[in-house]
């Protein structure tokens, strides 16, 4: 699948932010001592919007008709799409309370607390969604994988958990096991990606040419000629794929230079602290961000439609 | 809406396309002239971007490819044109995916379309089909897909013999059939029933509804009875040699100088 900008730039950005948001919403209920400062939640729920925000901006670059993106929330019923739409629009309104609360100095109360779990909800179901528009595709084998929104929701947590603890400490309120979190929920991704690529690479190809066109009873099929000269929509949307010896190289960096790093960066700064705890947290943040964006790109280049059948591939 | 009709709404009517590949010649006439009705009809316009330059890109509707297929007995490997439109599955994640309703699936006889005017152009649908039957239409910004031309199956300003497919009626060997795929007693369930129709992917679980006629068996000539040798044709008349018959023969020759 041709990986668009704008989408893994709208799924790893909204990912984060809504990580950020449900940490927050839970570290809210669970008594969590944030620091006493307006700034506190101007910033940190600021950066979880904005994101949030961002991500969904972007998500329209690539429609066809931006100005009709409303009629999106209508077929809920059916549509995971939809329903991302609608979980997304709707988690503004709790978080939206919620901060509103915190800079009014009702944090702390029950009312807040609530806002703050139903924020985290909010978030919850919208990355599973998220996932559920590529995990329940049955055209794409890579993608109708159970791993694939428990995956998105790791990433999610481990990536907004990375730029939840760096604010912390730039405030001063970290506490050990917020690290411990946020590189366990790290660890947890990178195990879940190992576990994911070792099964989409053992997976038996069972498509073929033959069975696509129902020619096989009659022989080996290869495709003669496209039905055009030039490639058409289908094969520069679904047609794209990347080597074997390159992806192998994508995945390395995404694991070592990416969530390794990040990893390693929050398991140092646990021995660390004051400033020096503080920057190696907010060095953290890059690997996490290449980690994330690598992951997201693999995540289209290696899935393989099963249209490219028509289009002379042998396995799907 | 983008939820599939259920049963009871379902009138069984089943409208489709039966294509044979025994009989296709791979002259792409049905899809210049599916491209041609469509330009002007229910998914207009349907404009090819630098249509003329060196990297045309546009929709059509119908995609004919031609495959080659090494046969497993000693006869020499044969050529199979394919054509390729959209088969109005019965169970179509292109239609449940789609977030907007554009995209729906009719109870009245099963033909799937999408909506021009409230498609958001997301393209999901398009990856939800395993048959390359959507296409974004980018000088439209929304996804075109064959209609199985609604506008002229049910057209009244059109003489009731051609209110039938563009692409039916353009193929110059019949290799195309419409009708009622739910009505067993139709022409193009017969058809299908005596020639062994089959699904392309029936392991999508879409349940397409347009069926593939597959190529026959070669024929020696043989098994017929008949001699491989080529038949030599009979003279239709011969000379007598004749003082007219010459003054005939130099005639022809002369007049066809
Ligand atoms: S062929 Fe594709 S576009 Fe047509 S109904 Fe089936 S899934 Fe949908
Ligand atoms: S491209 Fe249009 S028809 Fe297809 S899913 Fe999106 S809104 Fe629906
Ligand atoms: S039925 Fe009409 S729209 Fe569909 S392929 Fe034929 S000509 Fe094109």
């Amino acid at each position: 699948m041709h990986p668009a900008y704008s989408v893994i730039l709208f799924t790893t950005a909204s990912g984060a932010g809504y990580g950020l948001l449900a940490l927050l919403g839970l570290g809210a209920a669970l008594d969590v001592e944030f620091p006493q400062t307006y700034w506190f939640p101007l910033v940190a729920l600021g950066l979880a919007l904005g994101l949030i925000t961002v991500g969904l901006l972007s998500s329209t670059f690539h429609l066809g008709h931006p100005e009709r993106a409303w009629r999106a929330f209508s077929q809920w019923r059916s549509s995971w799409l939809s329903r991302e739409g609608v979980a997304a629009v709707a988690t503004y309104i709790p978080a939206g309370l919620f901060g509103l609360m915190w800079l009014g100095d009702w944090d702390g109360t029950m009312t807040w607390q609530s806002l703050g779990v139903l924020s985290a909800i909010g978030a919850a179901v919208t990355v599973w969604c998220t996932g559920m528009i590529y995990g329940s595709l049955t055209t794409i084998r890579q993608w109708n994988h159970p791993l694939v929104t428990p995956v998105y929701m790791v990433l999610a947590v481990s990536t907004g958990a990375s730029l939840f603890c760096p604010l912390m400490a730039a405030f001063g309120a970290v506490q050990p096991w917020h690290i411990v979190m946020a590189a366990g929920a790290m660890g947890g991704a990178i195990l879940m990606k190992c576990v994911y690529w070792w099964s989409i690479d053992r997976e038996p190809r069972v498509l073929t040419i033959e069975a696509a066109t129902g020619l096989g009873r009659r022989g080996v099929v290869r495709q003669l000629e496209a039905p055009h000269t030039q490639e058409n929509f289908v094969q520069r949307e679904m047609g794209y794929s990347i080597g074997r010896k390159h992806a192998k190289k994508l995945r390395a960096v995404c694991l070592v230079g990416g969530f390794g790093l990040a990893t390693s960066l929050q398991a140092l700064a646990l021995l660390a602290q004051g400033p020096l705890q503080t920057g190696l947290l907010a060095a953290s943040i890059a690997p996490a961000a290449v980690g994330v964006i690598v992951e997201r790109w693999l995540f289209f280049a290696q899935a393989q439609h099963v249209v490219t059948l028509f289009y002379g591939k042998h396995f799907a | 809406m983008t939820s599939l009709p259920t049963a009871e709404e379902r009138s069984g009517k089943k409208l489709g396309l039966v294509i044979d590949l025994d009989t296709c010649v791979g002259c792409h006439a049905c899809a210049v002239s599916c491209k041609e009705w469509n330009t002007q009809g229910y998914s207009a316009p349907l404009t090819d971007v630098d249509a003329y330059g060196s990297d045309p890109l546009g929709a059509w509707l119908n995609r004919i490819h031609t495959y080659e297929v090494a046969t497993v007995d000693d006869m020499p490997n044969r050529t199979v044109h394919f054509p390729r439109s959209c088969l109005h599955c019965e169970e179509p994640a292109c239609v449940t995916v789609c977030p907007t309703g554009a995209s729906y699936k009719r109870a009245e006889d099963g033909i799937v379309l999408v909506n021009p005017d409230t498609c958001i152009g997301c393209k999901l649908c398009s990856w939800a089909c395993p048959y390359g039957a959507r296409e974004y239409d980018p000088s439209h910004g929304v996804m075109k897909k064959c209609t199985l031309c609604v506008d002229r199956i049910y057209n009244e300003h059109l003489e009731p013999e051609a209110r039938q497919p563009a692409c039916v009626l353009a193929c110059p060997a019949g290799a195309r059939h419409y009708g009622d795929l739910g009505d067993p007693d139709s022409a193009v369930s017969k058809l299908v029933a005596q020639r062994d129709g089959y699904d392309l992917l029936p392991q999508s679980g879409y349940k397409p509804v347009n069926k593939y006629l597959p190529p026959r068996p070669r024929r020696t000539g043989v098994e017929d009875g008949a001699a491989a040798e080529p038949k030599v044709l009979e003279p239709i008349a011969k000379g007598d040699g004749s003082l007219s018959d010459r003054f005939f023969a130099w005639a022809d020759q002369v007049l066809t100088r």
